[in-house]
C-alpha cells in the first residue's frame, strides 16, 4: 500500500443518509476478478439514466463544477450494507481519497483503511457545513492531516477525527496488515498446538 | 459462573478462548479463525494477492468453498450440467476452481450434490459448531451465529489475511442484548421477529456491537428460525449476532457429516454446555421486545430499517424531525413510487422470491408450501421458490414440495443466492415490485429499479396467491 500522510482535494456532497454498498457498486459489476476499472461503476445506477451509458445530469458527480472532486461528504451511516471491498475500489477508482460522514458502517471502514480511502467521522454540525460549503462554493477544498488526525477547513478550523492507532501507523507508513500478521508465525502455530482442531473440511 | 468468578458472556467466552495475542494501545487483537468459507465472488484478488506474495493458505483443512451468488438458478440440462450463460460470471466461477485446486480448499462446484448458499451449506454440513470463529467475505456471515459461534462477514484483503494466516486483526467490539420474551402468535415467524428489531433500532443501531439474542421467543425457534434472526444482524449494523447454544442446537448438530462423533462428540458436548452467557453477565446495551405483541412485518422503503407491522401505514417524512431522515424517507418514498398514509396491504405485486440466505432452508420451503397446498399463484405474480442448498433441494423434492409449489404455479429452480442478489439473471424488471424472503431491499438490490417489500416466507405466499400484499394469518385462519 502508498504511504498516506495527507491529502487536499475539492469536495462534493451527498447528504443522503445510509448509502449502502449496493449503490456504491451494484452488485452486476461484482463479476470481476480483479480490482480494476471500477471507478466506471461507482455510484453507476444514480450517475447514469435508465440505458445505462448517458450521464444523468441531475446527479452531482455529473455536474462540471464538481469534476475532479476528491473527498466526498455523505450522510450518516456510510457503506451499510455488504462486505464488498469493491465499495472502496470503486471510489478510489473514481477518484476519491476520503468519505466524510458522522458515522461508517464496521466493515466499509476497516475495508477503506486497508486500501488508503480515508473514512473520516465528524459531528453533525461539521458535517453540515461541509454540505452547505460543497453546495454554495462547488471549488471548496479541504485538506487532512493523517498523522494529527486533523480536517482543516477553509475557513481554517482544524476538526479533529478519530482514527485508530494501528490503523494509523498503517497508513503512514504505508504497511499492510498482513505482513503484521505473516510475522506472527510462531505465535500462531503455539496457539494451534495448544487448542484442537474445532473442525476439518478435509475429512 | 467462569473460574474467576466474573460472569461473561457468550461473545466474551468465545472471544477469549480464540485470541493469538491481546489487543493493545497499538494494535488491535489477533483473532484465531477455526472456520474460513470463500465464495467465488469476494475471494479472487485475496487469491492473487497471496499468489503475488508467493505465500500458500496455512489451513486449506479449515477453508472451505462453494459457488453461490453469480450461479445460475435455471433447471439442469440434458446432460445433468446447469449451463452458465453470462461469460464473466463464468470466468469468475472458473477462476474459483483453480484458485481452491491450486491451494488444496476442498470446494462444491456448480451441480455438486452439495453446493448452495454459503450460509446454508456450514450449517446443514456440520461444520458450523458452537463456541468457534467463523469468517466469510460476506455479511451475512452472521447466519452461523445462531450456533452460539461468533462468526461475522470480512473484506476481501481480510480474506487473504485469514488465507495466509488463519488469523485476523480485530478490535474487540461491543454487546447488545436483545430480549425476546413470549410466545409469537400463528402466522408471526422468526423473520418477524428480526425485521421488528431492525425497524426498531435502524440500520446503524448495532455498529460495532455484537448482538446476543435471548429470550423465550428466541429459546422456542428451531435452529432454521434462529439462523433467520442472526442472518440479518448486519442489517441492524451488528457484525455478528449469537445464540447460546442448547439441546436444540445439539440436536441439529449431531450426525451431520462434520459433527464431533463417539467420545469427540461428548467431550464437544461438555464443552459447548459452558458457552451460555453466565447468570448476571453485562452487556453494554440492552434492547427487549415482546413477541405476543408482534404481527407479521413488512418494509416499506429502501432499507431494512424502513420496516412495519403488515397493516400499518406508510409514514410521512413530514413526521420525520430530523432532516436528514427526513429526506432518506422522501427518496425512498419516491424510489418505491409509496404515497404517505398509504396502506401496503392489498397493494398489486409483480413478483414473489422465496430464497437466499435468509429464508431458503427445508423449514422455510415447507411452511411456504403448507400454505400453498390446493392453492394457485395469482395469474398477475411470477413466484420463485429457490432453496438454498442441492441438499435442501433434494430433501424437499423427497417430501414432494416441489410438486406443491409446482401445482400452484411457481418455478422451482436450482439452488444459488439468485434474486436475492441479482448477479445471475434473475432480477426484477424496472418499476416491479417484490414480496421477497431475502434480507436487503436497497435500492436496485433485485434488479435495477426493482422494489422490494421484505417479509417472511408466509407473508411472501399469502401475497403470491392473492397477488397483492397480504396478511397470510387471514388466509390462516381460512385454513383451519
Ligand atoms: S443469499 Fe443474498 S445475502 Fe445471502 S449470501 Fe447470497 S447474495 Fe448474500
Amino acid at each position: 500500500m502508498e504511504k498516506v500522510k495527507r491529502i487536499s482535494g475539492s469536495i462534493v456532497s451527498m447528504p443522503v443518509n445510509d448509502i449502502d454498498t449496493d449503490q456504491i457498486i451494484p452488485a452486476r459489476f461484482l463479476k470481476v476478478t480483479d480490482k480494476q476499472g471500477l471507478g466506471k461503476a461507482a455510484f453507476c445506477d444514480w450517475r447514469y439514466l435508465e440505458d445505462g451509458e448517458t450521464p444523468n445530469p441531475e446527479f452531482v458527480l455529473n455536474r462540471p463544477e464538481y469534476r475532479g472532486a476528491s473527498v466526498l461528504i455523505a450522510g450518516n451511516n456510510f457503506g451499510c450494507g455488504s462486505s464488498r471491498e469493491h465499495a472502496p475500489w470503486a471510489l478510489l477508482g473514481a477518484g476519491f481519497k476520503a468519505v466524510i460522514s458522522t458515522d461508517f458502517a464496521d466493515i466499509f471502514r476497516n475495508n477503506a483503511l486497508k486500501n488508503g480511502l480515508l473514512p473520516i467521522i465528524v459531528d453533525a454540525d461539521t458535517q453540515q457545513q461541509l454540505f452547505s460549503l460543497a453546495e454554495e462554493d462547488p471549488s471548496t477544498s479541504v485538506s487532512v492531516d493523517v498523522d494529527a488526525q486533523t480536517l482543516t477547513l477553509p475557513d481554517g478550523r482544524a476538526v479533529s477525527f478519530p482514527l485508530d492507532g494501528f490503523a494509523k501507523y498503517c497508513l503512514l507508513n504505508g504497511v499492510d496488515q498482513l505482513g503484521y500478521l505473516l510475522a506472527l508465525d510462531d505465535e500462531v502455530s503455539a496457539y494451534e498446538s495448544g487448542h484442537p482442531q474445532r473442525v476439518m473440511t478435509t475429512a | 459462573m467462569s473460574q474467576n468468578g466474573r460472569p461473561r458472556t457468550l461473545f466474551e467466552k468465545v472471544w477469549n478462548t480464540h485470541i493469538v495475542r491481546e489487543q493493545s494501545a497499538d494494535a488491535p487483537a489477533v483473532l484465531y479463525i477455526d472456520l474460513h468459507l470463500v465464495h467465488e465472488v469476494t475471494s479472487p484478488q485475496a487469491f492473487s494477492m497471496i499468489r503475488d506474495r508467493g505465500l500458500k493458505v496455512r489451513r486449506p483443512d479449515q477453508t472451505i468453498g462453494t459457488m453461490d451468488h453469480s450461479t445460475p438458478t435455471t433447471p439442469r440440462n440434458e446432460l445433468g450440467i446447469i449451463p452458465v450463460a453470462d461469460a464473466m460470471a463464468a470466468k469468475q466461477l472458473d477462476t474459483f476452481t483453480k484458485n481452491c485446486d491450486d491451494f488444496g480448499i476442498p470446494m462444491y462446484a456448480l451441480g455438486d450434490e452439495h453446493q448452495g448458499i454459503v450460509h446454508v451449506i456450514g450449517p446443514e454440513q456440520g461444520l458450523t459448531q458452537p463456541g468457534m470463529t467463523i469468517v466469510c467475505g460476506d455479511s451475512h456471515t452472521s447466519t452461523h451465529g445462531a450456533f452460539g459461534a461468533l462468526a461475522f462477514g470480512i473484506g476481501t484483503s481480510e480474506v487473504g489475511h485469514v488465507l495466509a494466516t488463519q488469523t485476523l486483526l480485530q478490535n474487540r467490539p461491543h454487546t447488545m442484548a436483545v430480549n425476546v420474551e413470549g410466545k409469537l402468535g400463528e402466522g408471526v415467524t422468526a423473520k418477524d421477529i428480526i425485521l421488528a428489531v431492525i425497524a426498531r433500532i435502524g440500520i446503524g443501531g448495532g455498529t460495532g456491537h455484537v448482538f446476543e439474542y435471548r429470550g423465550e421467543a428466541i429459546r422456542s425457534l428451531s435452529m432454521e428460525g434462529r439462523m433467520t434472526v442472526c442472518n440479518m444482524s448486519i442489517e441492524g449494523g451488528a457484525r455478528a449476532g449469537m445464540v447460546a447454544p442448547d439441546d436444540t442446537t445439539f440436536e441439529y448438530i449431531q450426525g451431520r457429516q462434520h459433527a464431533p462423533q463417539g467420545a469427540d462428540w461428548d467431550a464437544a458436548l461438555a464443552r459447548w454446555r459452558q458457552l451460555p452467557t453466565d447468570d448476571g453477565a453485562a452487556f453494554d446495551q440492552e434492547i427487549s421486545l415482546r413477541a405476543d405483541e408482534l404481527i407479521p412485518m413488512i418494509t416499506y422503503g429502501t432499507n431494512p430499517g424502513m420496516g412495519m407491522p403488515i397493516d400499518a401505514a406508510v409514514p410521512a417524512p413530514e413526521d420525520e424531525r430530523d432532516i436528514n431522515r427526513k429526506i432518506a424517507l422522501e427518496k425512498a418514498l419516491a424510489y418505491m413510487d409509496l404515497a404517505p398514509g398509504q396502506q401496503l396491504l392489498g397493494k398489486a405485486i409483480d413478483v414473489v422470491f422465496i430464497g437466499s440466505c435468509t429464508n431458503s432452508r427445508i423449514t422455510d420451503l415447507r411452511q411456504a408450501a403448507q400454505f400453498m397446498q390446493g392453492r394457485k399463484v395469482a395469474d398477475s405474480v411470477r413466484m420463485m421458490v429457490v432453496p438454498g442448498s442441492q441438499q435442501v433441494k433434494r430433501q424437499a423434492e423427497n417430501e414432494g414440495l416441489h410438486e406443491i409449489f409446482r401445482a400452484a404455479g411457481a418455478e422451482w429452480r436450482e439452488a444459488g443466492c439468485s434474486m436475492c442478489i441479482a448477479m445471475n439473471g434473475d432480477q426484477l424488471q424496472p418499476g416491479q415490485y417484490a414480496v421477497s424472503t431475502s434480507n436487503r431491499n436497497f435500492e436496485g438490490r433485485q434488479g435495477k429499479g426493482g422494489r422490494t417489500f421484505l417479509a417472511s416466507p408466509l407473508t411472501a405466499a399469502a401475497s403470491a396467491v392473492a397477488g397483492s400484499v397480504t396478511d397470510p394469518r387471514a388466509m390462516l385462519a381460512g385454513l383451519n
